[in-house]
């Protein structure tokens, strides 16, 4: 066994924290002077062009890239040879997200209860998903997400006859009533097939992909492209102003199912698309 | 697309010659408030009972910053989503207000009141928060405090960016921008 201490899983988190709403990933930011070059509409240019010019401002440490620095969503790997030392796991994760929110004077966005709404002013409890791999290694990604972007999102348990272009549909669909709520360009997660919860997962988790990564198989491969491309068409365009580049990716992961079953989901990002990880 | 530089308070003549994708940078006071804050606003209306600042003219912005690095006046400081505020609009227009800053559409009242009382909605852009909190000057508590970050306060902006996104004369950009490009 190999052990990891909780003092360094602390500070991991917090620091992750911090970068990932200062510093936005090069992928991203790629992806997004690509979108400037290629935009049609004036008005969406000139808006991708305040996008960048934010970009580089937060990089200076001082101002987030977005206000809403998000619900932070961890995603672990742990492997099944690593002992966690000094405390608890998930103990220590919520210890980084206090301290990574106080210290980088980030929006504490967290209410304690859905319905009373009463913030627990430190932006914890985080949203955990763990899963156990082989190894002696700890694999932590950190990625903050928005509400604006998160509230554009559905899970639709489809009939097994809809077929690939009962998803295309959803897809399109989805996008088309987001309209500018989730702050485009986006990145559109999908998760195809699992159970309900397995589905809304891999939606999230497609979202972590780098930018200009294909799906390993060649048909979703196509299938991300063909959707990238019609997206693109639904002239709702940065900020939903109008224009041509309204989502950056697709990314599409999916699962086997259930005989009767036919799950999919889409979650959406904004342009603010922020993860970072760690492997101690 | 025309570029324009706009004073607060804004004028009937100014409003009115702002249209859909005018490129605006806006100095001045501008004023902060969302649910909670309108929500009040509208009782005291309702009472017949004066709002806790002078509305005529002004712009009421749609923003819940994150907090400021000591020696700051604010943090990030972008848009939040408009169409919460749909309800609530239509009715600082009638008081006097000339437009509000937000992002996402507004609904069909809120584009008609802007049409009665000359009024324009404004986009700030989403998630470019670093940019536009350089452009704030100075911050000060207006009224609730215990509102927390809900609470009005007074924002003094230089040079703040904004896009004209639903004006006086029934222009929407989120409507005639997607319907230009739109292939699907």
């Amino acid at each position: 066994m190999r052990e990891i201490s909780t003092k360094d899983i602390i500070k991991a988190v917090k620091d992750m924290c911090i970068d990932a709403n200062y510093n936005l990933g090069k992928d991203v930011e790629d992806a997004l002077r690509k979108a400037y070059e290629k935009e049609e509409s004036p008005v969406g240019k000139a808006t991708l062009s305040q996008i960048l010019e934010n970009v580089e401002i937060s990089k200076q440490g001082e101002f987030p890239m977005c206000q809403d620095t998000g619900t932070a969503v961890l995603f672990v790997e742990m492997g099944d040879q690593v002992l966690i030392k000094d405390g608890n796991l998930f103990e220590a994760i919520n210890e980084g997200v206090r301290q990574g929110y106080k210290e980088g004077y980030l929006r504490k966005s967290i209410l304690a209860d859905p319905i009373e709404r009463k913030n627990t002013k430190d932006n914890t409890p985080a949203v955990i998903h763990l899963d156990i791999v082989k190894g002696d290694k700890l694999k932590i990604v950190c990625a903050p997400k928005g509400g604006g972007s998160e509230n554009m999102s559905e899970v639709k348990m489809m009939k097994p006859a809809d077929g690939v272009e009962g998803v295309k549909d959803f897809v399109i669909d989805m996008v088309k009533r987001s309209g500018s709520n989730p702050c485009p360009p986006i990145i559109v997660g999908v998760g195809i097939g699992g159970s309900f919860e397995k589905c809304a997962e891999m939606a999230k988790r497609a979202l972590l992909r780098p930018i200009g990564s294909k799906h390993p198989n060649p048909f979703y491969a196509d299938l991300e492209a063909e959707l990238l491309e019609k997206v693109n068409k639904s002239g709702i365009g940065p900020q939903g102003f109008g224009g041509t580049q309204t989502a950056l990716a697709v990314h599409i992961e999916t699962y086997p199912c259930h005989i009767a079953s036919f799950p999919a989901a889409v979650n959406i990002n904004c342009h603010v698309a922020r993860h970072k990880e760690v492997v101690l | 697309m025309a570029q324009k530089k706009i004073n607060t308070p804004l004028t009937d003549e100014v409003a009115k010659d702002l249209k859909i994708g005018d490129n605006v940078l806006i100095t001045g006071d501008i004023y902060t408030a969302r649910d909670a804050a309108h929500k009040k606003m509208v009782e005291l209306l309702d009472k017949g009972d004066k709002l806790p600042f002078d509305i005529k003219g002004q712009l009421i912005y749609y923003v819940g910053p994150s907090p400021a690095r000591p020696g700051k006046v604010i943090g990030s400081a972008g848009p939040t989503t408009s169409g919460r505020m749909n309800k609530y609009a239509p009715r600082m227009l009638e008081a006097g207000s000339k437009g509000m800053i937000g992002k996402g559409e507004m609904g069909s009242g809120v584009q008609d009141a802007l049409k009665k009382y000359t009024g324009v909605y404004f986009a700030a852009i989403g998630g470019a928060a670093a940019l536009i909190a350089k452009s704030i000057t100075a911050n000060e508590l207006v009224a609730w405090e215990e509102l927390g970050a809900e609470a009005i306060r007074k924002y003094t902006v230089k040079d703040f960016p904004a896009i004209v996104v639903q004006d006086a004369h029934g222009g929407n950009l989120y409507q005639e921008g997607v319907k230009k490009y739109q292939k699907i």
